[in-house]
């Protein structure tokens, strides 16, 4: 079968995105912890029998609640300091007062890693640890199976009144006998959310008839989100805060009876980075504080030390011990002692002996070894200690031995705890290995077979023969095939562990393992024809005399050691420095080129035959001079060298020698704009600038100036239709950021209504759709009608304008020049470099990638989970709408290597009429180097997914990347098409 | 080839190596507290003059570029400003480029300006000495098979070295690992520095194993 090398890449990208898919599926495993929670109702463990006959301890039944209501306040983004610094101290004199003076207990809880709400307020509820996957159905969470602390309650009878973020709605349905949730996604909106849980406040907190009150409280996050930690909108929001506390504690208070005290909890999901976002786990991200208030607690004398560290998942433990429930099975917390601090001593064992009593058995679930755990040993020792003291209790002693004993009993039991949630906390990550490494070895062996077919792929024709039909019928395929359903058969019959591959359902698993045999023929007889063109080596003299430019050296250089710095994680945080240097590296490597071009080849035309002549045997320069007069050759170097007389001329000679280096001036000042990555991150960069409230009217003219520019940029080669409609929706960006309050108009000095601009917004959605709609339009009709490949080029111009104009919507106001530098390198690189130079496809499609994955990290994303801007989803929206939703945010996150790649497609099916097959290269090149990175990455992963960073680093990057290549197959495929047409074209 | 000239490169350049050695060490005996990464600026101004000042020296020593013309005292002060203003600008220039490369702007201005005064005077110092003020020679000489003389071999290899050195110097500074060498710019100058070296040890070797193929031709 013949391929053309765009189908051959796109085909390979696909199945590659296939194995990516599967590795992805068996990295993130859904966690499978416990039995399921309706199977789950075991009598809870009576107190450890006294050694010796006779005595029982006649204490089954699970202790009764220690409080009588909880109040949960739950305020997203809460950091520590908020409460506990200076911050705390200057807006939230209530709690400050009642942290120093009165009766409460303060802990900073440490949330883990990712720091995003729903895993969060999973951790909160079940006491287990989610995995990283939750982030991904974060957007979409589906209701909590897990057995946690709201189904306990609710099965116990216990009423729940529940306001705030919908997620809790979502994740605990029917379990509140009354709730009103606030949709978390207008992150602009800073005010109405928390009014729409306090209004309910003074009525809730007259009525007696609920005992858990949980309130989430929205405002600070959106405003961490929009403005950033230290913005002047903190403080109020922090003394609003503090008056709702004030109200629910005065109310708590007041209603509080004799026999059991009331409990208010304060607490935060997560902290806030420096730079006001979260999901990572920077400090300020992962510190929350953790408040319990209430009148059983002795009032405190000393001033308070630095407070305590606690793990966030222990709040589930003690509630549950607090509201007399059983722990939930998954929960790996510890009982928080200090809360229940007041009760009696056997009481007290009781309690943290049900807690060890529920870790030791998640254990035995979760470790067929748990008998050799260090924790499960402490917790038997334990138990045992715990028994002899209930025997003397029981006997009426009731000396200071006693208390003293108790106490050690205590400490041993703590210490169990502690070994106990931190070897089950190891365990959260199993990985599902056979559907890992099925995955990796689908995508290196495309991969290999990709870089096997490079030197056919890039030959003049870009087509070569695919041999199908001999490994397909070979006996090795068959053997292999075999080969690999037993191995497939063995793993799943023998592993204990659950697999997703082997639970998908028999005929798929035999058509990929048929896939990878396939891969495997097709590399071997790659290999095997190499051989023998190698045993043959006077036919082709071509690969040893092909000359290394600086280019090829550079870009060789810079993509093998970019793989190579995925092993670090400091270099996957950094990675925009990488790319940053590299593309910085590329301008002056091009400077170098120009000059040479521009005074060398001048040089050489003067003294043409004195100094030149003598170097026969150079391959450089002088060869290139004297092959002037040559007719043009396929090699390109002779190429450029021919056009360089017409390519000397006056103004444009320094312009073009200039373009290197107003290239890099734009690149510093976009380096500048947004400050990425980790290290640097709290760095002062202008983006944050002009996003503060003060300099709206600097980033109002920045945004109208760059509107402009885009549009002077893009228009000259549109069609008249589209200008005019490009001018529109330019306008109509501008007018949807001055609703949604980012912008003012110069008239408008009161901008006080602030919408969420859907009319605007659909408004340029209108001529987004309709300039995409004309490209496309003259690409079909280039198509059919054979027509020249102007319109098809103009198509193709206007398809790209259609999504700069998409992406001018969708970034925010103060990233709106990432666009326009985008747009300028582009136009400039294609005049005066690309064009004159006559680079060949394979040099130009890495440049646009490089260029790409610079803007990627220009436009202010990282490779951490907290860079994504959901907002973009709900551009235009009125509400949640998944498709479009994940559509949009994808498209903002990945507009620069996206609008890069479609440039490139414009560029080079301009270039058809020099070198047919350029897109089919460039084609092929994209899908290589997308494929070299992930393929090594996946491995790397692998090999380090025991690393102290996986989840907060390496997780997330590998996120990035297999989206990224998800893109890039739909990427190549539209490469594919616009390379079809033009074949059938040939062909006619 | 002549082997004697090979030699006395070798020992030229054996004698800037030294000297950059010594820059390390021997200031130790005469400032308190020095050493190259605590007081790095210092060290990077004592390594500049060092190299400069044998660089100097030594081309007046060897007179590697014999001109047989007599010049007039005049234009050789001339030549002499020239070399200063070409190197001055030189200094500016490396100075733009790291700032381009994303060292920051206003702030370390002086760690900046020094690191790029450093490579100055490993590249354009040297040039400036070998070949002067004459950009047309440096064109020439930079490009491939432009070299005449096993001085301009050994210029060209040196340069290069230094500014990948600088170049691979770089790549340590965004790792987590909290040394005093990844502060800026102690890792890009010793990088350089070592670039610089290794050019200097790799030069005559690279010329003495090629001598084969070199086949140096007057113009």
């Amino acid at each position: 079968m013949r391929l053309r090398s765009g189908v051959f890449a796109s085909s390979c990208l696909l199945v590659q995105a296939l194995g990516v898919a599967l590795f992805l599926r068996g990295f993130f495993p859904v966690p499978v912890r416990s039995v399921p929670r309706r199977e789950a109702r075991a009598d809870p463990p009576a107190e450890p029998a006294p050694p010796g006959p006779g005595m029982v301890s006649n204490w089954t039944k699970i202790p009764p609640p220690l409080f009588k209501k909880v109040v949960i306040v739950l305020i997203d983004a809460l950091r520590d300091d908020f409460v506990f610094g200076s911050k705390g101290k200057q807006f939230m004199p209530y709690i400050t007062q009642v942290v120093e003076k009165g009766t409460s207990y303060s802990f900073i809880a440490e949330a883990k890693p990712p720091t995003v709400t729903m895993p969060r307020i999973k951790a909160l509820m079940t006491g287990s640890i989610p995995g990283f996957i939750d982030v991904v159905v974060n957007l979409n969470s589906p209701a909590l199976l897990d057995d946690n602390l709201i189904w306990q309650a609710k099965t116990a009878g216990k009423r729940i009144i529940f306001y705030g973020d919908d997620t809790w709605v979502k994740l605990f349905p029917k379990h509140f006998v009354e709730y009103d949730g606030t949709t978390s996604f207008f992150v602009s909106d800073f005010t109405e959310v928390d009014d729409n849980v306090t209004r309910h406040l003074d009525r809730v907190l007259k009525r007696e008839d609920w005992d858990l009150l949980i309130l989430h409280y929205l405002g600070l996050d959106h405003i961490g989100h929009m403005t950033g930690p230290n913005s002047p909108l903190v403080g109020p929001k922090l003394r609003e805060m503090d008056n709702i506390l004030k109200k629910i504690h005065v109310s708590l208070l007041s209603k509080e009876e004799a026999s059991l005290p009331n409990l208010l909890v304060v607490c935060g999901d997560h902290g806030m980075s420096e730079t006001g976002s979260h999901g990572g786990s920077s400090e300020g991200e992962v510190h929350t504080p953790l408040l319990f208030i209430s009148s059983a607690f002795g009032k405190r004398s000393a001033p308070l030390a630095q407070p305590q560290h606690v793990q966030q998942t222990d709040l589930a433990s003690t509630l549950a011990i607090g509201l007399g429930l059983p722990i939930s099975r998954n929960s790996v917390g510890n009982l928080i002692l200090p809360v229940v601090g007041g009760k009696t001593m056997r009481e007290q064992l009781r309690f943290v002996h049900l807690n060890g009593f529920q870790l030791s058995r998640l254990l035995q679930e979760n470790t067929p070894a748990y008998e050799k755990d260090p924790g499960y040993e402490h917790f038997k020792i334990a138990e045992k200690s715990h028994g002899n003291w209930i025997k003397l209790y029981l006997e009426g002693n009731n000396s200071e031995i006693l208390l003293n004993l108790g106490k050690k009993v205590l400490k041993q039991y703590l210490e169990a705890l502690k070994t106990l949630s931190s070897s089950l906390s190891k365990q959260v990550a199993q990985y599902d290995i056979y559907s890992m490494m099925v995955g990796i070895v689908i995508i290196m062996e495309v991969l290999i077979l990709l870089l096997l077919s490079v030197p056919k792929a890039l030959s003049r024709q870009a087509e070569f023969e695919v041999p199908l039909s001999p490994p397909l019928f070979s006996l090795l395929f068959y053997l292999m095939c075999l080969m690999l359903c037993a191995v497939h058969v063995i793993v799943c019959t023998s592993a204990e562990s659950l697999c997703y591959f082997c639970s998908m359902s028999w005929l798929t698993a035999v058509g990929v393992m048929m896939l990878i045999s396939a891969l495997m023929c097709g590399i071997l007889s790659a290999i095997a024809k190499i051989l023998e063109n190698y045993r043959l080596p006077s036919k082709n003299p071509v690969a040893s005399s092909y000359n290394w430019s600086e280019i090829d050296v550079l870009i060789l250089a810079g993509t093998i050691g970019h793989v190579l710095s995925l092993g670090a994680s400091s270099f996957i945080e950094e990675e925009h420095q990488t790319w940053y240097f590299l593309i910085n590296t590329l301008c002056l490597v091009l400077c170098q080129e120009l000059c040479r071009n521009n005074f060398l080849l001048k040089e050489c035309d003067l003294q043409h035959s004195t100094s030149v002549k003598q170097n026969f045997d150079s391959i450089g320069e002088s060869s290139e001079c004297k092959n002037i007069d040559i007719p043009a050759e396929s090699n390109s170097k002779l190429g450029k060298a021919t056009s360089s007389s017409e390519f000397v001329k006056g103004s444009d000679k320094w312009i073009s020698l200039a373009t290197p280096w107003i290239i890099l001036i734009c690149c510093r000042l976009l380096r500048s704009l947004n400050q990425t990555g980790v290290q640097w991150a709290h760095r002062p960069d202008f983006g944050h600038w002009l996003t503060s409230s003060e300099h709206k009217s600097e980033l109002s003219f920045l945004a109208a100036v760059s509107l402009l520019m885009i549009f002077f940029l893009v228009q000259r080669r549109c069609s008249l239709v589209s200008k005019i409609a490009m001018a529109l929706g330019l306008l109509g960006v501008y007018s949807y950021r001055a609703a949604t309050g980012n912008v003012t108009f110069p008239w408008q000095h009161d901008g006080k209504d602030i919408s969420k601009g859907i009319t605007e917004a659909r408004f340029v959605y209108v001529f987004v759709l309709g300039i995409v709609f004309t490209g496309t339009k003259d690409l079909l009709k280039s198509q059919v009608v054979s027509a020249d490949s102007s319109t098809k080029s103009t198509g193709l111009w206007e398809v790209y304008s259609g999504l700069v104009l998409l992406a001018a919507l969708l970034f925010r106001p103060h990233n709106l020049p990432v666009l326009v530098f985008c747009l300028l390198i582009q136009t400039m690189m294609t005049k005066y470099i690309w064009i004159p130079l006559k680079f060949d496809a394979a040099q130009i499609t890495i440049m646009h990638y490089w260029f790409g994955q610079a803007f990627f990290y220009f436009q202010g994303n990282s490779n951490g989970i907290a860079t994504v801007d959901i907002s973009t989803g709900f551009v235009g929206l009125d509400s949640y709408v998944e498709i479009p939703a994940i559509f949009l945010t994808a498209f903002a996150t990945y507009a620069g290597p996206f609008l890069w790649a479609i440039h490139l497609l414009c560029y080079l099916s301009s270039e058809v009429s020099r070198n047919s097959a350029a897109v089919g290269h460039g084609c092929f090149c994209y899908a290589l180097m997308r494929s070299i990175p992930v393929a090594i990455y996946v491995v790397l992963v692998t090999g380090l997914r025991y690393h102290l960073f996986i989840w907060s680093v390496f997780s997330p990057k590998l996120l990035y990347e297999g989206v990224h290549v998800f893109i890039t197959a739909a990427v190549c495929l539209f490469f594919t098409a616009m390379d079809q047409n033009h074949s059938y074209k040939v062909q006619d | 080839m002549r082997e004697a000239e090979v030699r006395r490169l070798l020992a030229a350049n054996l004698l800037c190596a030294l000297a950059i050695v010594l820059t390390a060490v021997a200031p130790a005996f005469f400032l308190d507290g020095f050493s190259v990464l605590g007081t790095h600026l210092t060290w990077l101004c004592v390594c500049s003059v060092c190299v400069a000042t044998l660089n100097i020296i030594l081309h007046l020593v060897l007179k590697p570029n014999q001109s047989p013309k007599r010049r007039s005292f005049a234009h050789k002060i001339s030549r002499f400003l020239k070399c200063c203003i070409y190197f001055f600008m030189s200094c500016i220039l490396f100075h733009a480029i790291i700032v381009l490369y994303g060292a920051p702007l206003i702030e370390l201005v002086t760690e900046t300006f020094l690191f790029a005064v450093l490579l100055s005077t490993f590249t354009t110092l040297q040039c400036l000495c070998l070949l002067g003020p004459n950009i047309q020679a440096w064109i020439r000489v930079f490009s491939k098979n432009g070299a005449m003389s096993i001085w301009e071999s050994s210029l060209q290899i040196t340069s290069v070295c230094s500014i990948l050195g600088a170049w691979f110097g770089a790549f340590p500074i965004p790792l987590d690992w909290d040394r005093p060498w990844q502060v800026w710019p102690i890792s890009c100058s010793l990088g350089a520095t070592f670039g610089y070296m290794a050019g200097l040890i790799i030069a005559p070797l690279w010329i003495h194993w090629n001598r084969k193929q070199l086949t140096y031709k007057s113009r």
